[in-house]
């Protein structure tokens, strides 16, 4: 299964996140410059965590304006994966991938923990590696990660399933002290209707090396790498 | 010829009327007004200790590992297995006291550049920062300022924050103390130095725009604050992280390519510091033509240029004929890139301006033959010390096993250690740690708070990011109430406390780069604190075995109050030290990791309420003989202790400082999770002095029961080691239980309530949450 790692100028999880999916899982991965166009040999499209263009303005704002943008659009159209994660997640729902925006956190500070989550469905590619309402524990970095949605969308997203995962108590409870950010019903991370696009504030990829601790994370990436095995079969 | 400039321009420039006069005497004729600016800088403190520089003489600075010691951006120390770090502290005090969001994130895009400028990735930073009382509004305002610029500016730009420390005292009150480490992983094959070659070879100018900004920081950061000196904003710099980031990238992948002969970050004194160290470095000189340099704003005048401390900038001597090559690595990351001048022969800084010579001054003049002040030394400590070192344990009220009476209210000591762990310098530091991207990169193997140094993993550079077992630690230290005390033993204990606090995850201690926070030289006592904690150091450096590879001089700490009088921070010399870890899965923290675990207390406890946190809480005194630091003992501490760890037959190791021995205790019971039964060995002394009292070269471990007997016995085959086994883990949800000797209960209480008032603290007093 072949990675590409978007660089923007100001990414800077992007060699964390090769480390994972070449390093650590074996599969082949390049790192794809942001005034480049040609994706056609990724199965699964990565937007990074970081600051893209600085974000001085808006998290992803000028992001979306970038050369690589329609292409990763036109990836995800055709039904190929794409993980946006942390900077990556602002981006999408700033080019509409995925709906709804992420907004500076409820305490106005930026926030950096481990937290527990709440994986929401494991009939996904995404996370089918993991048990339905299993409570895992990822890294997070953000200031600007409190997911919002008008009511419209809120509802679509629970009763499409879209939303898979939920920040929680060490027992899956959604409780208003395990909220970091104060995201609207607890989002951490949603699908698009289709499945194949998949934003998430967390770092999978801070939790996939045993060295440092959790390994809750990987399980993401192993998850996907078991989608094309069995895509093959 | 009279001078062309009044007394009033020339101290404006942060030069005195003497020094004036050896202007003149270099250049063999009065300077014009953009030389005037050159030498002001160049001259400052910060540019060319000029006071410090025959105390830092003193300082061990080679070593087996040493790779790079002081004079280049950074010192540089081989890992072995190809890795070579990169590290270097650095003050930005003065800009934090001004402008505390900016100062700070300025602060730290500037010891990034020092690293990266060596051809390393930065791979983390540690804070040490100072300020006065947390309760005061002004205080609040420069403490929150600060971590937020310190966040902004290393969460943007990719760099872990993972360590350090921050205490408050109203010492610091006008005068916060920001000192940014930086640790960066070599990946370029050569070091990139900054000393200018080949004659006729360009220099390029890269990064971002030079404006008006940040005028003259260096001689602001060399003079005294007053009340006047907010009004020296422009003299703060404004930082762009993501430009940064851009730069880090640029410069490595141009360096990479071998066609950089030498390079200098422009930090303090911008484009006349780069200019004239690269060439005195290099024994040649530079043209600059100031036509050239990207501006940021029109009508500037070649004293703006010269003088301008705009952030993210850098200086190249690269090979000729490989401009162009570089030229386009730099416009694809979106920085400029521009041939601004060439080395040349003679060893001259020659500035073009408008096809005009603006400044011609002999580089040796601005950077190595500079002024330089040997003081008189005190010849008796002066009289607040002698009067601090006159007080005694007898003048403190009576205590018993229950506690003891302060101005008529009984405080048992169960609520003495409450009281205690509360304190802002004690309590937890989350609330700041949190703001912080400390696990970006990858590589963080302890998290903040979670032991006595921060743990970095090493991935080669070299071997397409292979992961070694190779990491590194490091840590920044210093109780500057004991250094206000005893200059001279309290810069010992700081040194011997940054190794132990290594070796309490396991970790060899290798090196040091020190920052050296003080008040004025010119005055008696500023001098005597500068040089007694200097010999301090120098003797603790050697006693150790960990050279000082660099670092920085931050003087005139002070603030005038409004009737004009000098008031000193406490001498601060931070120490930054780094140690060397073989086996990054062989490490410990400092919280309690199983129930039953057995306890042992490492180190001839001794403990002394002389400038201990206990008596300056409680007792609202500062004074008394700070603990001295025994260097054979303490070596074989901190060697029992490592050695335990790398066995892998301890548990946890967390060394005593501020609050002594019980607060240790509390706070390994605190991030554990869980209780101890602890009894204390049979002493002489007081109470307070047995449980809150101060001491050096002491570690508290956990052992793994399997390996008790095999450590015990360890133990006993060490010369000249203390040791003795002083209680145990008890589950969670547990007591933290203090008997003594006799079986008498002195401490009882829940790690909840513990951690309440501990893990509240700081936030309480900002009020929010």
């Amino acid at each position: 299964m072949k990675f590409g790692v978007i660089v923007f100028p100001g990414s800077n999880c992007d060699r964390d996140l090769v480390y994972v999916t070449r390093d650590l899982l074996g599969q082949p991965t390049r790192l794809v410059w942001h005034q480049d166009t040609d994706l056609d040999d990724l199965d699964v499209v990565v937007l990074p965590g970081g600051f893209s263009y600085g974000d001085y303005l808006r998290c992803g704002a000028i992001a979306r304006f970038s050369p690589v943008l329609k292409s990763v659009i036109a990836h995800a159209q055709q039904g190929k994966f794409v993980l946006g994660v942390c900077n990556g997640f602002q981006i999408l729902t700033e080019v509409g991938l995925l709906p709804g925006a992420l907004t500076r956190n409820r305490d106005l500070h930026f926030i950096c923990d481990r937290v527990p989550l709440r994986v929401e469905r494991a009939d996904l590619p995404w996370t089918q590696a993991y048990q339905p309402g299993q409570v895992i524990t990822l890294p997070i970095a953000h200031g600007e990660g409190r997911y919002q949605a008008d009511a419209d969308t809120l509802a679509q997203l629970e009763a499409q399933g879209q939303i898979l995962l939920r920040y929680c108590d060490s027992s899956g409870e959604l409780t208003a002290a395990h909220n970091p950010n104060g995201s609207l019903a607890h989002i951490a991370g949603l699908v698009n209707r289709q499945g194949n696009v998949l934003g998430l504030m967390p770092h999978p990829e801070r939790a996939a090396d045993p060295v440092l601790g959790g390994t809750d994370g990987r399980w993401l990436f192993a998850g996907l790498l078991q989608a094309t095995a069995m895509a093959l079969v | 010829m009279s001078a062309p400039f009044s007394a009033e321009e020339i101290a404006a420039e942060g030069l005195k009327p003497e020094e004036y006069d050896e202007v003149v005497k270099r250049l063999g004729r009065h300077p014009n007004r953009a030389e005037l600016g050159m030498f002001g800088v160049m001259w400052s403190e910060h540019c060319c200790y000029k006071n410090s520089r025959p105390l830092l003489k003193q300082l061990p600075t080679t070593g087996d590992r040493v790779l790079v010691g002081p004079g280049e951006n950074a010192g540089v120390v081989d890992l072995g297995d190809g890795l070579r770090l990169a590290f270097k502290i650095e003050s930005h005090n003065h800009p934090s006291a001004i402008e505390p969001f900016q100062g700070a994130a300025t602060g730290v895009g500037g010891i990034l550049r020092d690293i990266f400028t060596m051809g390393a990735r930065p791979i983390a930073v540690l804070n040490s920062l100072r300020f006065g009382d947390l309760d005061d509004a002004r205080t609040q305002r420069l403490f929150s300022g600060v971590v937020a610029g310190i966040a902004h500016y290393g969460n943007c730009v990719g760099v872990p924050t993972v360590g350090g420390e921050i205490y408050f005292d109203p010492a610091y009150a006008d005068n916060p103390l920001v000192n940014a480490m930086a640790l960066g992983l070599m990946e370029t094959p050569e070091i990139v130095k900054a000393g200018a070659a080949g004659v006729g070879n360009p220099v390029l100018y890269v990064g971002s725009t030079t404006g008006r900004d940040g005028m003259g920081g260096a001689s602001f950061a060399s003079a005294e604050l007053s009340e006047k000196s907010a009004d020296d904003r422009p003299a703060v710099q404004v930082g762009d992280p993501f430009l940064e980031k851009s730069l880090i990238e640029a410069c490595l992948e141009a360096f990479k390519t071998g066609a950089v002969v030498a390079a200098q970050d422009m930090g303090a004194a911008g484009l006349t510091c780069s200019t004239a160290e690269m060439a005195a470095k290099g024994n040649l000189g530079i043209e600059l033509d100031l036509d050239q340099i990207p501006a940021r704003e029109t009508g500037m005048v070649p004293y703006e240029y010269l003088l301008s401390e705009s952030q993210e900038r850098m200086l190249f001597v690269v090979a000729a004929g490989r401009e162009a090559e570089l030229i386009a690595i730099f416009q694809r990351w979106e920085l400029h890139a521009v041939v601004a001048g060439r080395v040349i022969a003679e060893p001259i800084v020659r500035i073009y301006h408008q096809g005009q010579i603006a400044a011609e001054i002999a580089a040796t003049a601005l950077a190595d033959d500079t002024p330089l002040y040997e003081r008189e030394l005190l010849a008796d400590p002066p009289d607040y010390a002698q009067r601090a070192w006159a007080w005694t344990a007898a003048s403190l009220p009576a205590c018993t096993a229950e506690g003891m009476a302060i101005a008529g209210q009984m405080h048992s000591w169960t609520a003495v250690l409450q009281q205690l762990l509360a304190t802002p310098s004690l309590a937890s530091k989350r609330w700041v740690y949190q703001q912080y991207d400390h696990q970006v990169q990858n590589n963080t193997v302890l998290l903040p708070g979670a032991a006595d140094a921060a743990v970095i993993r090493l991935r080669s550079p070299l071997a397409s990011g292979e992961p070694t077992t190779i990491g590194v630690a490091a840590t920044t230290d210093c109780n500057a109430r004991y250094v206000y005390l005893d200059p001279y033993e309290g810069a010992k204990a700081a040194v011997a406390e940054a190794a132990r606090n290594l070796s309490c995850v396991g970790a060899e201690p290798l090196a040091v780069t020190d920052n050296l926070n003080f008040g004025s030289p010119e005055h008696p006592v500023g001098y005597w604190q500068l040089a007694e904690a200097c010999r301090g150091l120098a003797e603790a450096c050697r006693e150790l075995q960990t050279p000082v590879t660099g670092g920085n001089v931050s003087l005139y700490n002070e603030t005038l109050d409004a009737t004009g009088q000098p008031r000193a921070i406490y001498p601060t010399p931070v120490v930054g030290m780094i140690g060397r870890i073989a086996d990054v899965t062989q490490v410990v923290g400092q919280g309690w990791q199983a129930t039953g675990d057995r306890l042992y207390l490492l180190g001839h406890h001794t403990p002394t309420l002389g400038g201990s946190e206990y008596l300056a809480q409680l007792h609202a005194t500062v004074a008394g003989r700070p603990p001295r630091v025994d260097f054979a003992r303490e070596r074989v501490v901190q060697a029992a202790c490592r050695h335990g760890i790398q066995q892998g037959w301890l548990h946890s190791a967390h060394d005593l400082a501020e609050g002594g021995l019980v607060v240790a205790l509390a706070e390994c019971c605190i991030s554990g999770d869980r209780g101890a039964t602890v009894q204390l060995p049979e002493s002489p002394q007081r109470w307070d002095e047995q449980l809150f009292g101060e001491v050096t070269g002491c570690i508290v471990v956990t052992v793994r029961s399997a390996y008790q007997a095999t450590w015990e016995h360890y133990l006993q085959t060490v010369r000249h080691l203390d040791w003795a086994a002083i209680g145990q883990v008890t589950e969670p949800g547990s007591e933290f239980r203090v008997f003594a000797a006799d079986g008498h209960s002195l401490v009882a209480v829940s790690i909840a309530v513990l951690r309440d008032g501990w893990a509240g603290a700081l936030a309480a007093r900002l009020n929010t949450r």
